[in-house]
This record gives structure tokens, sequence and C-alpha cells, in this order.
């Protein structure tokens, strides 16, 4: 489904503040993997989430999406392909426009806007309405409410459905519940674990939490210094614990593993 | 007092005129997110180009439509700069805007050009000022509608989305760059066509009548904005909110009336326009921090 070959990325190149953040990383994603990703502070996770949505072009390398070449598609073009979340719950949605307003937007990703075709039709309301209704929060009766109203764990999950109501090829999570209470982003990941599965989506989720890359997906990567340093799927990684993954890190990388908040949470 | 009441209704004429304008304003500021410098310019060469056009025999409605396309060409120019020259937004606009000063003046042969209300069919003016208010009235209305029905397809909602969340507009799939291009046209479109009924009120187009128009069309935004929340606050739609624009236009032409009537000079009117949205711009911001105060702790630190 994915095919990402030795995508490398400096930041700055030439200055001091030079950045080596992507340095060759490769991976292959069959259809349906739910992959997690995790490492630690300043390892190019984010990065990484972000070369394959194209927010800026890659050094050199090449990303192949169910054998469409995006490597040289800008944004906003290749946002056709994939759904994305952000850690930011104010950045995945519009806040001054209505819930349905954003649902719309949404579901025209990838299609050419045309001043001749109403934003909002009368048919996919009761769509809309259906599909906000599953994710059991209220959100089906205020349809016309300003997203700006909705708490941050609504909009991480309405951006979630957004992502999906054009099935994606590539849903792309960074970080999507770093922002919120305990609580909602237990919420949020469950949302997360059916649409994915529903849908039948290849994903990769960014966390930071551990015991949530174990618990969530078929398949485990680690990051490090701008690589991949670590792959584990199916059996394998169903019987990880955070003791084998910190012990593998020190293992690969010959340090410890520096993310405070990874381990805490 | 007689005065002042005599002033009202042509106050009232010109406020429903920079009322177009001001919605052009609208569209860029409050849409768009893009503080847009190009208008002082735009507004005078819808003028120029209004005055050029009916002096040369061509009918009002072609000459106004002409004028219309000229502003959508200058706010394009100021959309390129912005979105392929990656020229910062304000800086875009000022630039636009400088240029037009040398280009009106081609247009016009010199710095103003009287349009003579005698032997012209203009269809504003200030010698009949009842039919004005009426034209007036029925441009305003058609521009809301059309505003409402275009912000409320795919495209005007991808507008909208560019100015609320470029960012989220990206992600999906909104070529945000040509969204803000084509926003600008239609607003320094709107612009000049005020432009060209302002110049045909008062009977001359003149080089310098757009300076400063900004802060007019800014100042018609936003009493239009406080003044509409204060009164439907939740309530306020998009019909609303662009009905209040015009209000505030004319408000803004009501208080330059009382001004004029205190017998203050009229070249401080710029000084006191800019006071005027200053202190708009100022209250909903200050009453924002008033309701959230940092506090002094009640400890001592010793």
């Amino acid at each position: 489904m994915l095919r990402v070959s030795d995508i490398k990325k400096t930041f700055n190149p030439g200055t001091v503040n030079e950045k080596k953040a992507l340095r060759g990383v490769s991976i292959d994603l069959n259809d349906g993997d739910f992959v997690t990703v995790i490492g630690g502070n300043g390892a190019g996770k984010s990065t990484f989430l972000n070369a394959l949505a194209g927010v800026w072009p890659v050094d050199t390398g090449s990303i192949v999406l169910d054998g469409v070449d995006v490597t040289a598609l800008s944004e906003y073009k290749r946002a056709k392909y994939l759904g994305r979340v952000f850690q930011d719950p104010m950045n995945g949605t519009a806040a001054d426009m209505e819930i349905i307003e954003n649902m719309a937007l949404a579901a025209r990703r990838g299609k050419r806007r045309s001043c001749f075709r109403w934003g909002v039709t009368k048919s996919e309301k009761e769509h809309f309405k259906n599909a906000l209704a599953t994710l059991n929060l209220g959100l089906e009766d205020r349809l016309t409410a300003k997203v700006g109203l909705l708490s941050g764990g609504q909009r991480q999950a309405l951006t979630l459905l957004m992502a999906t109501l054009q099935k994606p090829k590539l849903l792309l999570l960074d970080e999507h519940t770093a922002a919120l209470d305990p609580k909602t982003a237990a919420k949020v990941l469950e949302t997360t674990d059916r649409i994915v599965s529903e849908n039948h989506l290849t994903t990769l989720m960014v966390t930071h939490n551990m015991h949530d890359a174990i618990v969530h997906g078929n398949r485990l990567i680690m990051m490090n210094e701008g690589k991949i340093i670590f792959d584990i799927s199916g059996e394998e990684k169903a019987g990880l614990t955070i003791e084998d993954l910190l012990q593998k890190f020190e293992e690969v990388s010959g340090e410890e593993f520096t993310s405070d908040k990874a381990i805490l949470s | 007092m007689a005065s002042f009441l005599g002033m009202l209704p042509g106050d009232i004429a010109q406020g429903l005129i920079w009322g177009i304008m001001a919605l052009g304003v609208f569209m860029t500021f409050k849409l768009l997110n893009f503080p847009d410098m190009t208008v002082d310019g735009t507004f005078a060469t819808g003028g120029a180009v209004t005055v050029m056009l009916i002096l040369s025999g061509v009918p009002v409605p072609v000459a106004l439509l002409i004028a219309f396309a000229a502003g959508i060409g200058a706010g394009l120019i100021t959309g390129f700069l912005h979105t392929v020259f990656g020229i910062p937004d304000i800086l875009a606009g000022i630039l636009t805007q400088f240029a037009l000063y040398s280009i009106n003046l081609h247009i016009m042969g010199g710095a103003n050009k009287a349009l003579s209300v005698d032997n012209f069919h203009v269809i504003v003016s200030l010698r009949y000022i009842p039919k004005t208010i009426i034209t007036a009235i029925i441009f305003d209305v058609c521009v809301m509608i059309l505003m409402y029905i275009y912000f409320g397809t795919e495209q005007g909602s991808a507008i909208r989305a560019t100015g609320s969340n470029p960012h989220m507009s990206l992600a999906q799939g909104i070529n945000t760059g040509a969204m803000k291009v084509i926003a600008l046209a239609l607003s320094n479109g709107l612009v000049a066509l005020s432009g060209g009924l302002i110049a045909q009120y008062q009977g001359f187009s003149d080089i310098n009548m757009g300076r400063g128009s900004i802060v007019i069309g800014l100042a018609a935004v936003i009493i239009g904005d406080v003044i509409g929340n204060a009164l439907f606050g939740k309530k306020m739609n998009f019909m609303l909110r662009m009905g209040f624009v015009v209000a505030g236009a004319i408000i803004y032409y009501l208080i330059y009336g009382v001004v004029l009537w205190f017998k203050v000079p009229s070249e401080d009117m710029k000084l006191i326009s800019s006071v005027i949205v200053a202190v708009f711009m100022a209250v909903p911001y200050l009453k924002e921090k008033a309701a959230h105060p940092y506090r002094s702790s009640n400890k001592e630190v010793k």
C-alpha cells in the first residue's frame, strides 16, 4: 500500500541550525497495516509523517502510495489520498465554521471545489448526522454549532471522522491524543481503533505512550535520529512489554531512551 | 441642528455606497483573514476607469462592469505577489497600491477628472439624493445576496476555510493559494465598483479619492461587528453580518457628519477616522482582557 524508499530531509542545510531530521527512512506497509510509531524527542517521528503528508518536499527518496508516486505532489494535492489528525486539536478543524460545514469540506477532499455546487447539500446532511452519531458525543444534534465551541477531545474525534469520510489510502495520526486528558485520550483512541478496523485503513500513528504503542495496531516501529531502528509486527509485537522496548532501544541505539513523557505515561 | 439634519440624507447615501467597499474589505479582512492594503489604490482605479469611460460615451453600467474588472485585475496582482512570489500579505497590498497611483494618473491623464451630472446620465449623484439612496440600496442588496450565495458554494466554503485554518485547509486538499487569489480579486472588484459609484456621486474622480479607504472600510466592518454582536450575539448569521457591515459604513458617515457639524476642520477627518477604528478595534480586545485579568496573589512575597 505504502512504499517509502530511503527518504532524507535536512533542515537549514549549511547553517549552524542544520538538522538532519530524516537520514534515510524506508518502509513497506501492507494494506490494512496499523503501525504505531515511537521514539525519543527529536527522533523524527513527526517529521516522517510530515514528509509523507508533503508539508515540504523531501531531499531524496520516493514515496509511493498504492502504486502512485506522490513524492512530487504538493501538500494539498497529496491530501486526496491522506487522512490526517494532528496533535493540536485546533489544527484539524476550522473553528469559525459549523460542524456540518467542516464535514462537508472533508467530504470533498481531493475534489475540485466548484462555485456552481453548494458547499453543503441536503442529501449529505443525513449521512453526516449518522456518521456523527457513531462518535457517541451528541454532536449529531449540534450540526450547525461552530467547531470552536467544542472541547479538544470532541474536536479530535470530529477530525478523525472527517479524515475518513472519504476513505483515505493512508491515515496519519500525529500524537493525536497527546494534548488530551487521559480519560479523553483513551476515548479518542477507542474511536480510532474502531474507525481504523471498520474501514480497514492503513494507518501510521505516532505516540509518546509506549503502552498505547504496544496495545494498538498490528505493527510497531521505533525511530531514533531520523532512522527506523526497530520494526516488529504480528505475534512478536503482541507479546511486547514496555521493558522490552526500553531495552531494545538501548541495545540498538546505544543510549538511554530520552523521553520523560514516554516513560512516565 | 437644521444643517446637520440637512446633511443626513447625503451621509446615508455615501454610507450606502461605501458599504459596497466595506463588503469587499469584509471579504478579505474577516473571511480570508488577509489585511489587504490594495484597496486604497483600487478605489481610485474604480473611480478613474468609470469616469474616463463615461466621458468617452460608454454606458454607465458597462463602465461600472469594466471598473469591476479593473479591480479584479488589481486584486489578482496582489494575490500573485503574495502566493507566487512569497511577499508578505501587507507588503504585497502596499506594493500594488503604490503602483496603482501611477496607473491611475495614466488612466485619467492627470490628477483628477470632472464628470458633470448635467451632461451625463450618471446613476448616483449628490444632486439627486433620494434616487441615489434607492440605487445604492439596490446595489448593496444585490452584492449581499450574491456574496451569500457564493460563500455557500464549495469554492466559497473553501475560501472561508482558508481564512479560518490554512493548516486544516491544506490537509483537506484545498489549494489555499488559489483561494486567496480568488478572494482578493473579488474583493478588489467590489472596491473598484464602489469607487466608480462614489466618483459619479461626487461628480469627479481624483487621484487621492482612495487614500485611507482601507481605514474607512475597516471602520465599517468593525463598527458593524461590534454593534451586530451587541444586538444579536450568537444569533448573528452570515446575511446579518453583511447587513451590519453596510450599517457600519452608514454609521461611519453619520459620525463623520456629526464631527463636521461640530465645525471640526475636514483635514482632521483622517485623524479622527484612525481614532475611531483604533477605539472600535481595542474595545473587544480590552473587554476580553478585563474578563481574564492577571491577578496579584494574596500572599506577600518575602
